[in-house]
Order: structure tokens, then C-alpha cells, then sequence
């Protein structure tokens, strides 16, 4: 072997061994959920008799579709709210600049820096007077507000990227506003917005923090399912894990589905 | 009908003054064309009148009305982009129809519109593709089609052949002008190419830093540019400038000094001329001639043959000079060789810059395009 390629192949070695680290927790937790409570807590075998019982018991405590069926309706509707503010947002802010536009997107990132309990208590308050505690709206309205610092900031440099003449082109041809975001500045930029919105689905599905304090059971998504497995009567592995694969496993379904779209989004106008 | 008054326009982005107070006024089916160094401001006025930009004071008049508060679309303007600006998701016929569509067209009658322009630009074949799997000409093509169908009572065109290479910016130049004849619009067209304005315009507007040195037709501005600027920038290879003497002033013109210690009595206006005035002599490259018993002498330093022509590069005491000569001279590098001019060739310029005025107008400066086509045409101008 000559060395480049033994340079190689340890860098591949080494990425294996680090991508297999990152990966365990999540191979073991799998591995968890098909074994019985006892195996789950004595030897940590590699060999047993899979079962489903785990499941089964998961099932018969909760309704597993009721939980999934908020995470869909919060992550989804609340990526949709941010993006129908954003995108005038972001269009007014790269082709209508002021001296403020650049102020106003860092301001908009430091909220992001703020850690999200310090204003739990206003916010839970706000919630009570308001009826929001324990409703999707109130869970879509947070997420919104929680994701749209980041979803204006990449819609703004994806539409950054886009020629300034074409948007006067349709503006000389008689488009309206509405008419130059819809038919040219969205279906030119859709794997960037296609990213982005995917992004924004995916951080609020698996958004933990405010979904277990401003929800109990109505409204309550698959983060505070896996968390009901944590019991006061002690932790029961097997279930838990299985809660928790049923759990993320349609968000890595759709992160797996959609990986093209967003790496194509994520380099979208780096290698036009 | 289609006639364009700018009066006093002023643009200011923030403390920068870009236009400087521009009156102009293009007349019916006119070819303007707005020619100035990069910065000069001649982009930010098309613009302007496009309705991309709006004017921070004076009136934008096109037929009679005043524009600067209506948007861009309702002005009846088509304007064509440097970067052609086509809708990268649409096919050809989709960007030539997009206006139509806006503006609610039927399908079968937007179809109609896209061919006709389709037919005048040869792009029939080429409707159903993207802009992406076009050449650079054909894109240009689309772009003006795009403007075509619109149907504009003025075309607006922003350098747009500056991205083509250089056979195919002769091309479209020439495609351009044909097409100017055969819709017969006013167009307005902007560049900092001098040959382009030369060869295109009915009316050449030439512009540094924002503000009109001069208007005029193509042979007026180069047989009587108003001052040094424009004297420097029209005309190709560029004007020579020399330092002279003033002697003294008359009737048949003014008395100077050359390099060379003779004396030449250039036919231009000197009434005004005070004794001992500073004065710059300008002489175009092509109206200096070999002549051995030339009032000027100088060393070769390059020659440029370009077959029909040969471009000396000449060495005398104050400066560099260009002489562009026959194609087919004999010398060489080191020569030193002697030329003069005719008078009437000259030009002098006062030490502000100004142009002092011929005695006798050139015949062929009233001659424009339309002029050079059709007499019937050329009433209206000039």
C-alpha cells in the first residue's frame, strides 16, 4: 500500500469507527425495544429472542397515533406559518434593504442565543390567560416563533442568490409583488425553500422543551410520549425504547426520503 | 406615437449625485443611444425612464405624460437586460408570453403574439426549450422577443451586447438596427461601446458623470464635439491632443503654434480669445497624413497593422501621438517620420475644456441613419 492510500484508508477507518459511536445510542435503543424488561436490564447481550411485547404494552398505555398525530400537525403547521411570514420577510430584506435590514437579522439570530426557560414563565402564563395551555395552536404558535429566526435567515441568502434583473424583468412584463413572488422568486428558489421547510419540520418534531411544559395530553407530540415512559414507578427500558424508535422513526423516514432535497437545498448557489 | 421629454431629472442615492439635472428629448421612432464611460450615470437613467429607479426630482414625460409616479409595466415601456434576465423555469415561449399572460391573454391569441415575434427572430425552432440550453445569441433573441411582444411604444436597451463575443456583437448590432427598421419604435439603448453608438444611432447622448455633454447625430459629434470629453471619447482610435501657441485671432480662424515651431490658422471661432490663452489642439489619428514636408516630425515607436490600416504610435517631444496611415506603408519601428493635416481637421479646445466653434459646418452632420435610408424620413429629424 502506498501511503496515500493508507492516508486514506484510515481516514475512512476513522470516520467508520466515529459515525458507528454517534450511531450506537441509537442501534442500542433499537435493539432495546425488542427485548423483554429482564433482558433489557441485566446483560447487555447482543443475542436474545426478539419480541414485540414491548410494543404491544406501549400500545395498550397510549395511543401511539394520537401522539404522532400532534407531532405531524405542530411540526408541519407550524413550518407553513413561519414560511408564509418569512418569505415576504426574507424578500423585502434581500431585495428591498435598508439601512436596518442587516441589524435587524442579527437581532433576529441573537433571540436564538437567549436559553428558552428564561422566559418559560411569561410564556406559560401568557398561555394560561389565553387557553392556549395544552392545544396544538398554542404548540404551532411557539414552534413558529421558535424556528423563524433561522428559516428568514436561509430563505434571505437563497434569495440573495438570485439575480436581481429577473425579478425586474417581471416587474417590467407587469407582475405585481404577489405575482413576482409567485411565479418567479418561489419556483427559482424551491430547493431552497424546500430545505429550509424541512429543516423547520424537523426541529419542531423533535422539539422537547416546550412540548413537555406547555402541554400534557390533548395536544401533547411524540416528545412528551417518549418522556410519559419515565414513570415515578421506575424506568422500564424495554418500553422506553420502543416508545422512543416509534417515536423518531417517522422523522428519520422523511429525513432519510427527503436527504437529497436538502443537501441539493443546503448547497443551493454554491455550485450553480 | 412614442416621444420620451426628460426635464431637469436629478437622481441622489442618499449624498451621491448619479444624475445631475438631464433634459432630453427623444422624438418618434428615434434611435437613441446613451454612450459614457462606466459610472457615467447612462444605466441609472434607462432605468429611470424604465420606472426600475425613480427620480428624486424633475418629470418623466413619455407621449405627453408625466410618468414618475405610474409603475413600470403601465408605462408601455419593454426593456431589454445587460444579463438578458430570461425566466431560467420557463421555455422560450413561456419568457416571451409571460407578459401575456400577466396581463390575462388568451392562450390561443398569447401563442399567436409568441410566434409573430418568434418569426421577426428566427426562434421558432427554439420555443419549447429552456433559456439554459441556449447560446448566448439566442438568449439575447429571446430577450428581445420578449420586449417585442409586448408591444411597447419605446424599447429600452441596457448594453445588451456586452456579454456576446465579438463576431456575434457585430451580428446582433446589425440584427438590431434592422429591427428597428422593420417595427419602426422609438428605442432608447445604452452602452459604453462608441462603435456601437456610432453605427446604431439616429441621436447619440453622450454622458460623464451625470450629466449630457452632448447631443447630437453620430457625424455631428464627431466632426463638432462640443468639448475635449467628447472630442476624446468618439472617434476610434482616439483624439490626438498637442499644446499650441495662440497667436492671434480673424475672420478665416485662429493662428497657432505648433510642436514643431510652425504656424497653422485653424477655421474655428476665436473672437473671444484673449491674448497669450492656453489652447489644445485636437486632431483624429486618420486625419493626420504622411507628408514629407509636414509642419510635424516624430520616432515610431509601434506599429499596428491591421491590413486596411496601419496605426503609428509616434514619439515627439511633448508626448505620445497616434497617426493612423495606409495599410500598406513600409516602415518600420526607430523611423522618424513627418506629418501634417488639413486645418479644417482640427479642432481647438479652450483651457476649460470647451470646444471652440467651426466656421464652416461639416455637410454630413445633419446625416443620421433614417437620413442615410429613406429622405422621405428624415423631416422629422434635425
Amino acid at each position: 500500500m502506498n501511503p496515500s492510500t493508507l492516508k486514506r484508508f484510515a481516514i475512512g477507518l476513522l470516520a467508520w469507527v466515529i459515525a458507528f459511536i454517534i450511531f450506537f445510542p441509537i442501534f442500542w435503543m433499537v435493539l432495546t425495544g425488542f427485548k423483554t424488561e429482564v433482558e433489557a436490564v441485566s446483560d447487555p447481550s447482543l443475542i436474545f429472542t426478539p419480541t414485540l411485547d414491548s410494543y404491544a404494552e406501549v400500545q395498550q398505555r397510549a395511543d401511539y397515533f394520537k401522539f404522532a398525530w400532534n407531532s405531524v400537525i405542530v411540526s408541519f403547521g407550524s413550518t407553513l406559518l413561519a414560511l408564509i411570514i418569512a418569505i415576504p420577510s426574507a424578500y423585502s430584506m434581500a431585495f428591498l434593504p435598508t439601512k436596518r435590514t442587516k441589524g435587524t437579522l442579527l437581532w433576529m439570530l441573537s433571540t436564538k442565543m437567549l436559553p428558552p426557560v428564561g422566559v418559560l414563565v411569561p410564556i406559560y402564563l401568557l398561555f394560561r390567560d389565553t387557553g392556549l395551555l395544552d392545544t396544538c395552536t398554542g404548540l404551532v404558535i411557539v414552534y413558529t416563533l421558535m424556528n423563524l429566526p433561522i428559516v428568514v435567515w436561509m430563505l434571505y441568502t437563497f434569495f440573495k442568490d438570485l439575480p436581481k434583473d429577473i425579478l425586474e424583468a417581471g416587474r417590467m412584463d407587469g407582475a405585481s409583488t404577489l405575482q413576482e413572488v409567485l411565479y418567479l422568486l418561489m419556483p427559482l428558489t424551491l430547493p431552497g425553500i424546500a430545505s429550509t421547510g424541512l429543516l423547520s419540520v424537523i426541529l419542531s418534531w423533535n422539539e422537547a422543551f416546550w412540548s413537555l411544559n406547555l402541554t400534557t395530553s390533548q395536544a401533547a407530540p411524540l416528545t412528551a410520549y417518549i418522556a410519559s415512559f419515565s414513570s415515578p414507578e421506575g424506568l422500564f427500558w424495554a418500553k422506553l425504547s420502543a416508545a422512543s424508535t416509534m417515536a423518531i422513526a417517522p422523522i428519520l423516514v422523511f429525513g432519510w426520503l427527503t436527504q437529497k432535497q436538502m443537501v441539493r437545498g443546503l448547497t443551493f448557489g454554491a455550485v450553480k | 406615437m412614442a416621444t420620451l421629454q426628460l426635464k431637469n431629472v436629478i437622481k441622489e442615492f442618499g449624498d451621491t449625485h448619479v444624475i445631475k439635472g438631464v433634459d432630453l428629448e427623444v422624438k418618434d421612432r428615434e434611435f437613441v443611444v446613451f454612450v459614457g464611460p462606466s459610472g457615467c450615470g447612462k444605466s441609472t437613467l434607462l432605468r429611470m425612464i424604465a420606472g426600475l429607479e425613480s427620480a428624486t426630482d424633475g418629470d418623466i414625460v413619455i407621449d405627453g405624460k408625466r410618468m414618475n409616479d405610474i409603475g413600470p409595466a403601465e408605462r408601455g415601456l419593454a426593456m431589454v437586460f445587460q444579463s438578458y434576465a430570461l425566466y431560467p423555469h420557463m421555455t422560450v415561449e413561456d419568457n416571451m408570453g409571460f407578459s401575456l399572460r400577466l396581463a390575462g391573454v388568451s392562450k390561443s391569441e398569447r401563442k399567436d403574439k409568441v410566434l409573430d415575434a418568434a418569426r421577426i427572430l428566427q426562434l421558432e425552432n427554439l420555443l419549447d426549450r429552456k433559456p439554459k440550453a441556449l447560446s448566448g445569441g439566442q438568449r439575447q433573441r429571446v430577450a428581445i422577443g420578449r420586449a417585442i411582444v409586448r408591444n411597447p411604444s419605446i424599447f429600452l436597451f441596457d448594453e445588451p451586447l456586452s456579454n456576446l463575443d465579438a463576431a456575434l456583437r457585430v451580428q446582433m448590432r446589425v440584427e438590431l438596427a434592422r429591427l428597428h427598421e422593420e417595427l419602426d419604435a422609438t428605442m432608447i439603448y445604452v452602452t459604453h461601446d462608441q462603435i456601437e453608438a456610432m453605427t446604431m444611432a439616429d441621436k447619440i447622448v453622450v454622458l460623464q458623470g451625470g450629466e449630457v455633454e452632448q447631443v447630437g447625430s453620430p457625424m455631428e459629434l464627431y466632426h463638432h464635439p462640443r468639448n475635449r470629453f467628447v472630442a476624446g471619447f468618439i472617434g476610434s482610435p482616439t483624439m490626438n491632443f498637442l499644446p499650441v501657441d495662440f497667436q492671434d485671432a480673424n475672420a478665416d480662424g485662429v493662428q497657432v503654434t505648433l510642436p514643431g515651431g510652425q504656424g497653422c490658422r485653424v477655421p474655428v471661432n476665436g473672437e473671444e480669445l484673449a491674448a497669450g490663452a492656453s489652447l489644445e489642439l485636437g486632431i483624429r489619428p486618420e486625419h493626420l497624413n504622411l507628408d514629407d514636408n509636414g509642419p510635424m516630425s516624430g520616432k515610431i515607436q509601434v506599429i499596428e497593422r491591421l491590413g486596411g490600416a496601419t496605426s503609428l504610435y509616434v514619439q515627439m517631444d511633448h508626448g505620445m501621438i497616434t497617426v493612423v496611415a495606409d495599410g500598406d506603408i513600409e516602415h518600420k519601428v526607430g523611423d522618424t517620420i513627418r506629418f501634417g493635416f488639413e486645418p479644417f481637421r482640427g479642432h481647438l479646445f479652450r483651457e476649460d475644456g470647451l470646444a471652440l466653434e467651426s466656421l464652416q459646418r461639416h455637410p454630413l452632420t445633419a446625416i443620421n441613419r433614417q437620413a442615410n435610408r429613406a429622405p422621405a424620413d428624415s423631416g422629422d429629424d434635425q
